[in-house]
């Protein structure tokens, strides 16, 4: 395979991490990669920009989705003009709404993606679950959509408590009675704005599976993971990697149902009464992706090839038992790089500039 | 899937730690406990795993020893590694 430049987004990788700096090692990790990494940020201080493990010949920042698509749009021009630049893949989900309207433009500009559908995107968020899961046959929690307090006072009356409260991108509160519920409605609406999702609280055992749809309703590759140690805000911070069919099951209707394409995180809960129950999609790898490396299945890379117009493949099944456990390091930075970040929004290696760029 | 087939399932390491690789969950059991989840692989019933357990560990038929080996074959149908009653 011909030389590739890779552009990964997420880099900040703070107690709840972004999945870019995962997804750049277990492209460094691919013994077939042949090429560079570039890093996309939004701030100067996010941590990836500062791996040398990493190897990034380029770490730029990008502007906030709240700041548009057209900014998005000249930002990328920019970057694809100082170096070379074939492959983008963005990690966050606040993103991926203009990631994916540009995606013909960026086609254009030889930059290729590998993402869902904005029909796609839709139809896995948070406020339409409840209507996936019917459709799809996929047990989800009993879930509402609400936008106002006086929503919340008569809902306990459909779906006892406890419930969690969900912002309609990120952020997840348990309440156990109104008062709770309350208060969480208005920290999710100051974060996130409105609507806010009511879901039923069970309890069980909570697995995670990331995957690639093929835009068919094929799953390429699956690596289904049981959370082992979760942190306050109840993100795994160490788990293995496992076999059961009913995860793939469960992932296999999802695929099949949207016909997704691209990599996605599927959260479910398994109750000790069996049940499997379908707690959220997130439209992107997780912070956890380095973990299908071990397991067999170096997913991002997967990505990156089909990104690349290589033909789907499915991938050999993913090796259970297989433990990750995540470390917080310090990083020593060098002040240099700091200043050129924070002063341009931009650090490249002059040698590769010279040599990739592309008019 | 037969309950043998997800029996293989089951990893165990000669110290007795057990991986279920269907639910991720981990446990420890000692040599008999080991002893019976061997036995369960190949298929015995637990009548024959009582008796083999007396045989190999030389000890008579009593409650305890049929109690105890009840309690942990309910604790592996807890777990999902063996069928539920139910689910029979």
């Amino acid at each position: 395979m011909r030389q590739l430049a890779v552009a990964v987004t997420g880099l900040n990788a703070t107690d709840n991490p972004g999945p870019g700096v995962p997804v750049l090692r277990c492209l460094r990790a691919a013994p077939e990669f042949r090429g560079t990494l570039v890093g996309l940020a939004y701030d100067w201080l996010d941590p990836g920009l500062y791996c040398d493990e990493l190897g990034l010949v380029g770490a730029f920042l990008i502007p906030y989705p709240s700041q548009g698509v057209n900014a998005l749009r000249e930002r990328l021009r920019y970057i694809r003009s100082k170096l070379a630049l074939d492959v983008l893949i963005p990690t966050l989900d606040s993103e991926l709404p203009a990631m994916i309207s540009l995606e013909a433009e960026l086609k254009e500009m030889g930059i290729g993606t590998y993402l869902p559908t904005q029909e796609q995107f839709e139809m896995r968020s948070k406020a339409r679950l409840a209507e996936l899961g019917q459709r799809a046959g996929l047990d989800v929690p009993e879930t509402a959509v609400v936008s106002s307090v006086d929503e919340l006072v008569r809902l306990h009356e459909r779906i006892p408590y406890p419930v969690m409260i969900k912002g309609i991108f990120y952020g997840a509160h348990l309440a156990t009675s109104l008062e709770q519920a309350i208060a969480a409605f208005h920290l999710a609406v100051a974060r996130w704005g409105l609507p806010v999702i009511v879901q039923k609280h069970h309890v069980g055992e909570e697995y995670d599976v990331v995957a690639v749809g093929d835009g068919e309703g094929r799953t390429l590759g699956a690596v289904p993971m049981k959370k082992m140690f979760l942190t306050d805000q109840g993100k795994g911070w160490a788990g293995v990697t496992v076999k059961a069919p009913a995860l793939f099951e469960v992932t296999r209707k999802f695929m099949e149902h949207t016909r997704w394409r691209g990599p996605c995180e599927i959260e479910i809960l398994r109750t000790a009464a069996g049940r499997h129950l379908l707690l959220e999609v997130n439209p992107r790898f997780p912070a956890w992706v380095y973990l299908s490396v071990g397991a067999g299945q170096n997913l991002p890379w997967l990505v990156a090839r089909l990104a690349m117009g290589e033909r789907a493949q499915l991938l050999p099944d993913a090796k259970p038992g297989v433990m990750f456990v995540r470390i917080s390091l310090d990083q020593i930075a060098q002040m240099d790089d700091f200043q050129q970040i924070a002063a341009t929004g931009e650090r490249t290696t002059p040698a590769v500039v010279r040599t990739t760029a592309v008019a | 899937m037969t309950p043998q087939q997800r029996l293989k399932d089951v990893a165990m390491s000669e110290g007795g730690f057990v991986f279920d690789t269907h639910t991720g969950l981990t446990f420890t059991v000692n040599t008999a406990g080991r002893f019976v989840l061997e036995a369960l692989r190949q298929g015995l019933a637990e009548r024959e795993i009582l008796a083999m357990l007396m045989e190999r560990f030389d000890v008579e038929q009593s409650i305890d020893l049929g109690r105890d080996c009840e309690e942990f074959l309910a604790m592996l149908r807890d777990l999902g590694i063996l069928p539920r009653p139910e689910a029979r």
